[in-house]
């Protein structure tokens, strides 16, 4: 297993680690629910994926390992810690609250599985965080606990230096592009939090109206009871409502599932987005105030310190990954959106697509006996 | 010409059809019947009559109590077309307010007991969902009132019976003293008394068992479609809701297309489908009100056909009782006769306290008994005639009532599944727009 820094392999790039199929494909079925190890406070779930690589550093193609939500966690602190200066994705929330969720239910694990599968996909996306020592071994190590224990901490240069600055440096004057980063998270959290809500509000009077919808079309079958010639076309009726009843019902099912978590998913991104700003708007702060202190000391020095270019670089580096990661970000967060919005009217046109049918497959019911008359 | 036999107590009241000219001097609305309205030259000519309520208008006046009052007159249209080139002439126009539409419908129901009446829109808005008002000022109201109205005349005008009908024909035509006109029939007089008739319905032994089905069907019909008009008012609700909700998208979208570069003329323009999607609702549910109007209709019918029922009862129950009557005094007469005191009697009782009567005393008696007993069976003859012409003529009402209603529903059905669709295509229409939208992002 390569150790030390990762490092751009000359032939292999970010690309053939696109190249995997899915970590997560295929495997969704091999949960383990309840499980045999002892419980703990979050989810008792185990996943399964399989990975295959092309990548140099990988011993073996094809990886197969069981992780659960608490090593989804452990890696995505590694991760931050060990790369303070890139975008890591978020995970699904950590907490549920019992009673509201059932944490065994399909619907509750598979749309977690879904968000794990994205979030480890962004990390392959990645061309940094993809080559991380800690992912590395997330994917290939058959036991993680024993890997966690060891406390190999590998960290960049840049990790180890940045976990020392320490806060209490005030800020300057951040410069133009990244207030206005700063500006757009807070306005996208914003609009974002307000979709999260509006589609909320929708999925509870869809339900309401779905509720109405069981008590109205039975009504009819009520009636046709009492009839003679409008039977079949009242029971038609009945049927047809039905029919409606359960495509919204798939309607209200598929955006809690699918919509809602994605709107989550971002709001929490741009929350883990604004700490890394801050965390260099840190960095930049520190090297302005040693550079003040410097310019200070007027002492004959011949030319800037060596921690003080030091900061320097850091505060460089710090601000090309993170303009690099937000350019990337942009563009994901496109595409994700895109596709999210696509999917929501999809869904919709779906649920009226099946209402159409079942109200014209009626028409002919409805008119057979007049012409026949 | 079917009627009802002429009731040995209404014989002295005019007729209904007291000739004014000429002696059916009504209107004949269906196609190709020759219509013999008072002056107008129809040999040989066919004539079709139609009516409308064409303008509903706000007025004030004073009622009978001398205080001002606020109320909508109707207009109402009569026109003649000439089969042969179409053309309509405007014949008669007058205004009516919905009380006297409520007095004409009152006088039908006395003098056809054996016809079922149709029904008046409803009087105030009832199964309203929220947004609807329940003032009978409110314009829609009016509107739908206004053709509920036209309806109803239609269906007087296209009954074989009632559109001949002289009252009917002077309301149509007669502005003033109509009013007076229908009072002095005396009609309400002869209305059955509700209690008389909620006694006949407890104490009858053999009514007819078509019309005991019927009168548990009209119950039954009654409580299903007030369920559904209520159910489907709470759908309207629901559905208003979930509509006007998705109109924040089409804001959200807009302010959030403000800090966007690329993405941002795509999200603009789905949030401006958003907001025509949720402006959609109000045209639907307006057209989805004129169902209910109809499902309305025949709730209202279900009270028209329980007051065909009824009369029947009461007829029945009358009978009875004249044959129980009747029998009770042939069972005196033959006491009188054979000197046996079966039943008990007060004539019988004081005989015994007071001693016994004479024999011619006795004779006198037996007399007046026979003569009760023939005027009797005279009665329940003619009773029991009448009985079974009211039966037969009220049946075959009943089936051309029901032939409609089945009609009826069937389009009103028709109709309603019809309105889902165009819903369902304009749903698929906005959605496929602002899915497009999305994929410029």
């Amino acid at each position: 297993m390569a150790g030390g820094p990762p490092k751009a392999l000359p032939s292999t790039g970010p690309h053939s680690l696109r190249d995997m199929p899915h970590p997560l494909a295929g495997s969704s079925s091999e949960e383990a629910v309840g499980g045999d190890s002892t419980p703990s406070p979050d989810l008792l779930m185990a996943r399964s994926f399989g990975d295959k690589s092309t990548r140099v550093e990988f011993d073996l193609p094809e990886y197969s390992v069981r992780r659960r939500y608490q090593d989804f966690d452990w890696l995505r602190s590694k991760l931050e810690e060990s790369q303070p200066t890139h975008l890591i994705p978020p995970l699904p929330e950590k907490f549920v609250v019992k009673g509201v969720v059932d944490r065994f239910s399909e619907e509750f694990v598979e749309t977690r599985r879904k968000a794990l599968d994205k979030f480890l996909k962004r990390i392959t996306d990645h061309p940094v965080l993809s080559f991380n020592e800690h992912f590395n071994i997330f994917l290939t190590a058959k036991d993680l606990n024993a890997y966690k224990k060891q406390g190999i901490a590998l960290l960049t240069r840049m990790g180890e230096s940045v976990k020392h600055v320490t806060g209490g440096y005030k800020l300057r004057t951040r410069p133009l592009e990244f207030a206005a980063i700063g500006d757009y998270l807070d306005t996208f959290a914003l609009k974002l939090g307000t979709i999260d809500r509006i589609a909320q509000r929708i999925i509870k009077e869809e339900i309401e109206y779905l509720v109405e919808l069981r008590e109205y079309g039975p009504v009819y079958s009520t009636w046709s009871a009492l009839e003679g010639e409008l039977a079949e076309p009242l029971e038609g009726v009945s049927a047809c409502i039905g029919n409606c009843s359960t495509a919204l019902e798939e309607l209200t099912d598929d955006m809690t599932e699918d919509f809602l978590p994605v709107l989550r998913e971002y709001i929490l991104y741009s929350d883990s987005m604004k700490s890394v700003l801050k965390k260099r708007d840190q960095v930049q702060a520190e090297y302005e105030a040693k550079l003040e202190a410097v310019a200070l000391r007027k002492e004959d020095r011949p030319k800037v310190p060596a921690d003080v270019e030091k900061c320097q670089d850091r505060m460089e580096c710090f601000n090309a990954d993170l303009k690099a990661d937000m350019e990337r970000w942009q563009n994901n967060k496109r595409q994700d959106f895109r596709q999210l919005l696509m999917g929501m009217a999809d869904k919709n046109i779906q649920y009226y697509e099946k209402c159409l049918m079942a109200w014209e497959s009626i028409i002919p019911l409805l008119q057979e006996k007049q012409e026949a008359k | 010409m079917e009627q009802a036999p002429p009731d040995p107590e209404r014989q002295l009241q005019p007729a209904p059809l007291e000739p004014l000219g000429s002696p059916d001097a009504g209107l004949g609305a269906a196609v190709g019947k020759e219509a013999e309205g008072a002056g107008e030259e129809s040999s040989g000519v066919d004539t079709k009559i139609e009516i409308s309520v064409s303008e509903a208008e706000k007025r004030t006046g004073r009622n009978a109590m001398n205080m001002q009052e606020t109320y909508t007159a109707y207009l109402i249209e009569t026109r003649s077309v000439e089969h042969t080139d179409g053309q309509s002439v405007l014949t008669d126009s007058l205004w009516r307010r919905y009380s006297e539409f409520e007095l004409l419908r009152s006088y039908l129901l006395v003098y056809y007991p054996h016809i079922v009446v149709p029904p008046l829109p409803e009087k105030r808005a009832e199964f309203v969902w929220h947004k609807l008002s329940a003032d009978n000022m409110d314009p829609d109201f009016v509107e739908r009132r206004r053709i509920g109205l036209e309806n109803f005349l239609l269906r007087i005008a296209s009954h074989p019976i009632l559109c001949r009908d002289k009252i009917f024909y002077l309301f149509l035509t007669q502005e003033g003293n109509w009013k007076e006109t229908v009072n002095e029939t005396g009609f309400q007089l002869k209305a059955d008394s509700r209690l008389k008739a909620l006694n006949a319905t407890f104490r009858v032994k053999n009514p007819d068992k078509r019309f005991t089905d019927l009168k548990h069907y009209s119950d039954e019909l009654q409580s299903v479609i007030s369920h559904l008009l209520r159910v489907r008012a709470r759908v309207a609700d629901r559905l208003y809701g979930v509509y006007k909700v998705h109109g924040n998208y089409g804001r959200v979208f807009s302010e959030w297309s403000a800090i966007e570069k690329e993405m941002g003329d795509g999200l603009q323009s789905a949030g401006h489908h958003m907001d025509v999607y949720a402006s959609s609702i109000d045209d639907i549910l307006e057209d989805e009100e004129h169902y209910a109007d109809q499902l309305k209709e025949y709730l209202f019918y279900a009270e028209a056909l329980r007051a065909v029922c009824r009369k029947h009862e009461l007829m029945q129950y009358d009978l009875e009782m004249a044959a129980q009557d009747l029998a009770s005094k042939k069972q005196q007469c033959e006491e009188l006769v054979t000197g046996t005191v079966r039943t008990f009697s007060l004539k019988g009782m004081t005989t015994k306290l007071f001693g016994q009567e004479t024999p011619e005393q006795r004779e006198a008696r037996i007399k007046v008994l026979e003569e009760q007993i023939n005027e009797g069976e005279q009665q329940l003859k003619s009773k029991n005639l009448e009985g079974r012409e009211f039966v037969k003529n009220a049946w075959a009402d009943i089936e051309r009532f029901k032939e409609q209603k089945n009609r009826d529903l069937k389009e009103a059905l028709i109709s309603y599944a019809v309105m889902q669709i165009s819903m369902c295509k304009k749903g698929i229409q906005v959605w496929t727009n602002a899915k497009e939208c999305f994929s410029k992002m």
